[in-house]
């Protein structure tokens, strides 16, 4: 990051002049999509489905999972759709035989690292590109113990796929704590606080909002984490309800899963103009006196 | 942003060292001791502070010179002076390797076991050291899933010193290598050549400090060497144009620079205009030397015509391709050849300040660029009026700290902004969006120097020299089995089997196995093809590479599967661990070399192999920047081009 700076994020905003529109054609069909749209954005114009990990339409594209990366006419390497912006007359091919050879190498470098047992869709996708993560034998993996320091949240990095939006999230497009960051370098590159302290002593104020946007389940609410080591988390059996946030004036909505009459979960809707599917500790983690008669605490 | 601190106080000495980088504190907001009654009625800091985050490196850097490791303390002090959150400063002095975030002894050898040194003594040398004096650090990072943690480490009292493994020194010409590190007030940094194990345990437990292979350099006989070593030698077929004043000129004088020529192509510059000087490159089909070949005219006139005023100019001297050491010959013997070169380059394409990014591991070359900024600047080659030229234009060095990936252009902006090495995604080029998101030019230390004679001989007579495609002369780095390794310049077009004649052919068992051409991200060519032509169009016709200038010659003892191995254990190392590609393939790659070397493929040998060319493929398809795309060239040149590996 250079410096925090605000950053309006475009969901259903209109846009104040019109953008010249670019076209371009994706398996042989013209799109034409507004200066500065990625590539991604097209094939969903299209209709297109191209598989990502570390994008999200809330955060800045970091380009680093290469699940999504596509042909382009004339290019020497695949780009990543995610980041690469369109270009007028641009030739791009969503699948090929090489978009789907790295695309298959890609997840099963991360399924033969990473446990990846509570990644919602990536059985599917490693499906599709008939990965096969046994291929690689007995090799080096990310596995270690889970972090559980605090109250609210833990920290299972052997469920870690690198995709940086905690980082994102924490630090510039959200929250601006900057409380985790990148460490180490290459494949021991991982998520870390300064000097791997415990949350309770770094700068995490518990917004949960790394949580909201991590796709592994890597980061994952103390409630869910402890229903889900004794065999009682069912999704089949949740309802997720809107809802407004009592605590201030702000007035995020918030989405509360239920499991059989408790509730397990607290998010807020991605699309949300005001949240952006952020909130502070009070509405993540702030719902549990409901049920329970306990005040919440960041302990 | 409220940045939370570490509550450990940094020491006196700590605070002394990162004072000394950034200057005394303002007031108590950024790290003074004392609060004073106006302290408690203003709030400094904010984006005056946070734009010196650049300076992050350079801060970590006067920790580790000083103290020999960053601790808690002063590590949160650098954190408070420049309004860096710990976690983030965390992510950065983790990423490079000269860094330690664990207590160090202030003497630290890094013994290179890279490919040159190895097949030239430096695996016993390891060895040795291992079975007598103690294991080398582990390099690894708290809290990771990484293999080291701080009981790993040697204790501090047990030994004077303690030492480490490193890549290639650029040392390859002086093999084996290492480089000696001391911290203190007066930080001591020296280059060996020449390593044993009892020479290193010598240093390890307290001998005195040794003197610097590379320096001083004697002057008077360019034939023979630029160091007071015999392994060293430069040498030219034809005439020299890059390093002619190599061993001749005092690399200290600038006034002995002059006399040999120097600052005549600044003149011709100004004679020119700024276009003029890009006509001239463009006429002598100036080709960059640092692997891309990229035209440098064309770079230098993107970045010319811009609409944004403030903008760059890198020389890129952060050589850690294995194999390569020409540019350090270029730092330590021509240096303010490299000054002139970028004040041509300010001047032609309108950039306002310079960097040098030097690897961190060549002290010498480090202070000789230093010495020639210095005098330049006193004689008013630098500056606010340049030359009385009325443009101004000042050059900063920013020294590496251990990391290949650091070479790749934009990995160098992040880095010299102040964050991880972490290379960006082009589109959008450098040219455009470069340092601090400006225009700017990055040129290798060779491509600069061919700059000054082509200006003087003028570019169509320049590109007389080489071939129609290849123009120009070319450095090439010499090391291995050969019987004087070192630094030669040859018009492109001479032969693989002109320049090993000219190195003192094969040495060692004097029969020739392999070479590797291109350094680690080239290719290995056998040793019935030296009568390739060293040009692009040659090279890329046999499917090979110039590379860097890289020539490793290997005889007939060595054992290329090892070889192999350390290559396949460089690429994993250096990687800066962003994209699954290259995080996740340069291990897989490594792993599957290991089942192949040691009799257990998957598979079968051909089942191994083509699970190998799948994870290559996906590798040179899918990573970021051109260390993934690279990284399994030379290990697929072995299997194809040498058959190392049968099915
Ligand atoms: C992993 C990696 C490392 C690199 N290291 C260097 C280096 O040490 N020195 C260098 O000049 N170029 C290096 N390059 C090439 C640079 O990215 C860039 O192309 C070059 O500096 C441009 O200068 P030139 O046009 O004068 O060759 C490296 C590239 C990669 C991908
Ligand atoms: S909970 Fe909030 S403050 Fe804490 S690490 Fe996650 S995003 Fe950062
Ligand atoms: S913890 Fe989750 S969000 Fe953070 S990098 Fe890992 S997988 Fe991505
Ligand atoms: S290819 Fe390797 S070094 Fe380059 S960005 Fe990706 S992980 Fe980093
Ligand atoms: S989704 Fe595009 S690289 Fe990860
Ligand atoms: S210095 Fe050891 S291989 Fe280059």
């Amino acid at each position: 990051m250079t410096m925090p700076h605000l950053k309006l994020v475009q969901l259903s905003r209109p846009t104040r002049e019109p953008k010249r529109m670019i076209e371009l054609t994706i398996d042989g069909r013209a799109v034409s999509v507004p200066e500065g749209s990625t590539i991604l954005n097209a094939c969903q114009a299209l209709g297109i489905e191209v598989p990502t990990l570390c994008w999200l339409e809330t955060l800045t594209p970091v380009n680093v999972c290469r699940v999504c990366v596509v042909e382009v006419e004339g290019a020497r390497v695949l780009a990543p759709s995610c980041s690469r912006e369109v270009e007028a007359g641009m030739k791009v091919k969503s699948r090929s035989e090489r978009v789907d050879l790295t695309r298959k190498l890609v997840l099963e470098m991360l399924a033969s690292s990473v446990d990846l047992s509570t990644s919602p869709g990536m059985a599917e996708m490693l499906a599709e590109y008939g990965a096969a993560p046994e291929r690689f034998g007995e090799c080096e993996t990310v596995a270690q113990p889970v972090k559980v320091d605090n109250d609210l949240y833990v920290r299972d990095y052997a469920k870690c796929v690198l995709c940086y939006k905690c980082v994102e999230a924490c630090g510039e497009d959200h929250q601006n704590t900057f409380a985790i960051a990148v460490a180490g370098r290459g494949f021991h590159a991982h998520i870390s606080t300064e000097f791997a302290v415990d949350l309770p002593e770094s700068a995490c104020v518990y917004c949960g909002n790394c949580i909201a946007v991590c796709p592994t389940g890597a980061l994952m609410s103390k409630r869910e984490w402890e229903l889900r080591e004794a065999g009682q988390w069912d999704e089949s059996k949740q309802t997720q309800t809107d809802t407004v946030c009592p605590f201030c004036g702000v007035g995020c909505t918030l989405t509360l899963h239920v499991q059989e009459g408790e509730i397990v979960k607290a998010t807020s809707p991605l699309d949300n103009d005001i949240t952006v599917g952020n909130l502070c500790v009070k509405g993540r983690f702030g719902w549990r006196h409901v049920q329970n008669g306990r005040t919440p605490s960041a302990s | 942003m409220d940045v939370k601190l570490l509550t450990a106080e940094p020491t006196a000495d700590e605070r002394a060292a990162v004072d000394a980088r950034l200057g005394p504190p303002s007031s108590a907001w950024d790290g003074g001791l004392d609060r004073t009654p106006r302290d408690l009625h203003l709030a400094y800091g904010g984006k005056s502070q946070r734009d010196r985050r650049h300076l992050l490196l350079p801060a970590l850097q006067a920790l580790q010179e000083r103290i020999g490791w960053i601790s808690e303390g002063g590590f949160g002090y650098v954190c408070e002076r420049l309004s860096v959150p710990p976690a983030d400063a965390w992510g950065v002095a983790t990423f490079y390797m000269m860094l330690a975030t664990t207590p160090r002894p202030k003497r630290v050898l890094h013994v290179c076991d890279d490919i040159a040194c190895r097949i030239k003594g430096a695996k016993a040398a390891c060895d040795g050291l291992r079975a007598h004096h103690s294991p080398p650090l582990a390099h690894g990072v708290v809290g990771g899933h990484g293999d080291a943690r701080p009981g790993t480490h040697v204790t501090l009292n047990e030994f004077h010193g303690a030492w480490t493994t490193s890549p290639c020194l650029g040392l390859c010409d002086v093999a084996p290598a290492a480089l000696y590190l001391e911290a203190g007030k007066a930080p001591v940094e020296r280059s060996l050549g020449d390593v044993t194990s009892d020479a290193a345990m010598g240093l390890l437990g307290g001998g005195a400090e040794p003197a610097d292979v590379l320096a001083p350099a004697p002057l008077g006989d360019p034939t023979k060497r630029v160091a007071p070593h015999d392994g060293t030698h430069i040498g030219s077929l034809g005439e020299r144009r890059l390093l002619k004043r190599v061993g001749v000129a005092d690399p200290t004088s600038l006034a002995s620079y002059r006399a040999h020529g120097g600052y005549a192509a600044l003149d011709r510059a100004f004679a020119l205009g700024p276009e003029g000087v890009i006509k001239e490159l463009n006429d002598a089909k100036l080709l960059g030397r640092g692997g891309a070949a990229f035209p440098i005219g064309r770079k230098w006139e993107a970045v010319r015509t811009q609409p944004e005023r403030e903008r760059y100019i890198i020389c890129n001297a952060d050589e850690s391709e294995p194999g390569t050491f020409k540019d350090r010959v270029l730092l330590t013997g021509d240096p303010f050849a490299i000054v002139e070169a970028l004040t041509i380059g300010a001047y032609a394409a309108g950039c306002s300040k310079g960097y040098v990014y030097i690897r961190g591991e060549y002290p010498l070359g480090a202070e000789r660029i230093q010495g020639a900024i210095n005098q330049a600047r006193a004689a008013g080659l630098l500056g606010e009026n340049v030359a009385g030229r009325g443009f101004a234009f000042d050059i900063e060095v920013r020294r590496g700290a251990g990391a290949y990936i650091c070479g790749e252009e934009t990995a160098i902006f992040e880095s010299i902004e102040g964050k991880r090495g972490e290379p960006r995604n082009k589109p959008p080029f450098p040219v455009q969006h470069g340092l601090f998101d400006k225009p700017t030019i990055v040129n290798n230390v060779e491509t600069l120097a061919n700059v000054l004679p082509i200006l003087v001989e003028g570019g169509a007579a320049a590109a007389k020299i080489g071939t129609a495609q290849s123009a120009g002369t070319r450095l090439f780095c010499v090391s291995g089995h050969v019987g004087r390794p070192g630094v030669y310049e040859l018009p492109m077009g001479a032969t693989l089997g002109e320049l090993m004649t000219l190195a003192g052919g094969v040495a060692g068992t004097g029969t020739l196995q392999a070479i590797l051409l291109g350094g680690a991200a080239g290719a290995f060519v056998r040793p019935d093809e030296l009568s390739l032509k060293l040009t692009h169009e040659d090279t890329r016709a046999a499917g090979v590479t110039l590379g860097s200038g890289v020539v490793v010659a290997f005889d007939s003892s060595v054992d290329m599967k090892d070889v192999l191995l350390r290559i396949a254990q460089f690429f994993r190392d250096e990687s800066c661990g962003q994209c699954v590609p290259c995080r996740v393939g340069t291990v897989r790659q490594q792993e599957s070399l290991v089942r192949i070397t040691t009799g257990k493929p998957l598979g079968g040998v051909s089942g191994e192999l083509a699970l190998l060319d799948e994870i290559g493929a996906a590798m040179k398809d899918g990573s970021i920047c051109g260390l993934g795309q690279t990284a399994y060239a030379a290990i697929e040149s072995a299997i194809k081009r040498l058959q190392l590996v049968r099915a």
